[in-house]
């Protein structure tokens, strides 16, 4: 079963590998998102604003990358294959979400301390945005799927899939902008932090299965 | 319990509506080794519907489909252990070789030798284009590197829709070759094919017609 995973992980990052372009428009809607804040909002207003327009814009990239998940699959037949083989579809799709995550996901946290000191945030808040940021993502990545599993065999799945996934996401963007502004305020941002670990348990354990049995119905 | 052994699929009373229209009812199929069945009817009498009934991706409105006895939807795993399914679309990602195609489904399955992969694809007529993105590749040669797949997966149950689509004569006789091998050596196969090339006439055949 791990030898599947690592196959699925190896195969999603080299065909990343091979269209980096797409791979990285997510993180440049990152880049651009954040940077236009500054420029409409003026030095006197950005003060606090940091955190919740680096949450904001880490959504709506994350939701950009959604879209094309399971779409090429679908399109060449592949996610057939997929399907039939002997392997549990849910751990391999924790596989492949787990691939969308470190390439979608990864380089833009990677990026996000520089854009948070450009946009004021206070450097002490910058360890707890990043773990923040680590634990909050990949549970977008993975509600996210639920999402994209459900609407891609659809014709105009993508409005619909921001529909869907936009308001389950509400919780990580909660608690992951309030844990930053904690920290930013210096006070203790633990009990929010646990909280966006446990939501990751939660849709790492239960969305897999959800975007199989999504996936089979789509495919139907 | 040694009758249940055997490599068998069966269909019982399928029933299939698309919207309005009843594509088919009642329908029975059985493959067993050594015995092709070869659906066929005319464009948009279900064929490929059937096809994805018989593998599981798609769920009739009645009957069912046993492998073994079992019905597939509780044997899914070993089902599809031994499952081959060539589809109306490729199943390849454009942007990998043909050679990293195949190491990947065919992983899924089982542990498979390069040089296996490497065979499967030379005796398919596209061992040139092995390390080529299939991007590259023509239509036929897609068709040829998706073949290979299913003789690389060391399959018992072939299913196989529309096979010689886009192929030359010389693929076309490749395929029937490769099935009739496989039938001789007690594999199955389910086809879905408008005709029959003639290299297939010495097979035993089944035949389903649709519509």
């Amino acid at each position: 079963m791990l030898s599947a995973m690592r196959l699925v992980l190896a195969r999603e990052l080299r065909l990343a590998f091979r269209r980096w372009g797409q791979a990285a428009t997510p993180l440049m809607f990152f880049m651009i998102v954040t940077t236009l804040f500054p420029l409409a909002l003026g030095p006197p207003q950005l003060g606090g604003l940091a955190s919740g327009v680096l949450w904001v814009a880490a959504l709506l990239s994350s939701l950009l990358a959604l879209d094309a998940l399971f779409r090429a699959d679908f399109e060449d037949g592949s996610m057939e294959q997929l399907v039939l083989t002997r392997q549990p579809l849910p751990i391999l799709l924790v596989a492949r979400v787990l691939a969308h995550w470190l390439v979608s996901a990864l380089p833009l946290i990677l990026l996000a301390p520089l854009l948070a000191l450009a946009l004021d945030l206070p450097g002490r808040a910058l360890a707890t945005l990043l773990l923040a940021l680590l634990l909050g993502t990949p549970t977008l990545s993975f509600i996210g799927a639920v999402g994209a599993a459900l609407t891609t065999g659809l014709r105009r799945g993508s409005a619909l899939l921001a529909l869907l996934v936009l308001p389950l996401a509400v919780p990580v963007l909660i608690f992951g902008a309030r844990a930053t502004d904690m920290a930013a305020h210096g006070e203790d941002p633990s009990g929010a932090l646990f909280l966006l670990a446990s939501l990751l348990f939660l849709s790492l354990s239960l969305g897999p299965f959800a975007a199989a049995a999504a996936l089979r119905v789509s495919l139907e | 319990m040694a009758e249940q052994q055997a490599d068998i699929l069966t269909a019982e009373n399928l029933q299939l509506w698309r919207g309005d229209r009843r594509l088919f009812e009642h329908l029975f199929v059985e493959a067993r080794p050594e015995c092709m069945v070869h659906i066929q009817g005319a464009n948009g009498a279900g064929k490929t519907s059937l096809m994805r009934i018989l593998c599981g991706l798609a769920s009739p409105d009645e009957g069912q489909v046993c492998w073994r006895g079992e019905r597939i939807g509780r044997v899914r795993s070993e089902f599809q252990g031994m499952l081959a399914y060539l589809g109306h679309r490729d199943g390849l990602k454009h942007d990998l070789s043909a050679l990293e195609n195949l190491r990947f489904c065919c992983g899924l399955q089982r542990s498979v030798e390069e040089v296996t992969l490497r065979a499967a694809l030379d005796s398919a007529g596209v061992g040139d284009a092995a390390d080529l993105p299939v991007r590259f590749l023509s239509a036929g040669q897609r068709r040829r590197v998706a073949f290979a797949r299913v003789t690389a997966s060391a399959a018992a149950l072939w299913l196989l829709d529309e096979p010689f689509a886009n192929l030359d004569a010389e693929g076309t006789a490749f395929v029937a070759r490769t099935v009739l091998g496989h039938l001789e050596h007690g594999g199955l196969v389910v086809m879905a094919a408008h005709r029959l090339p003639p290299e297939l006439s010495a097979a035993r055949v089944a035949i389903v017609t649709l519509g």
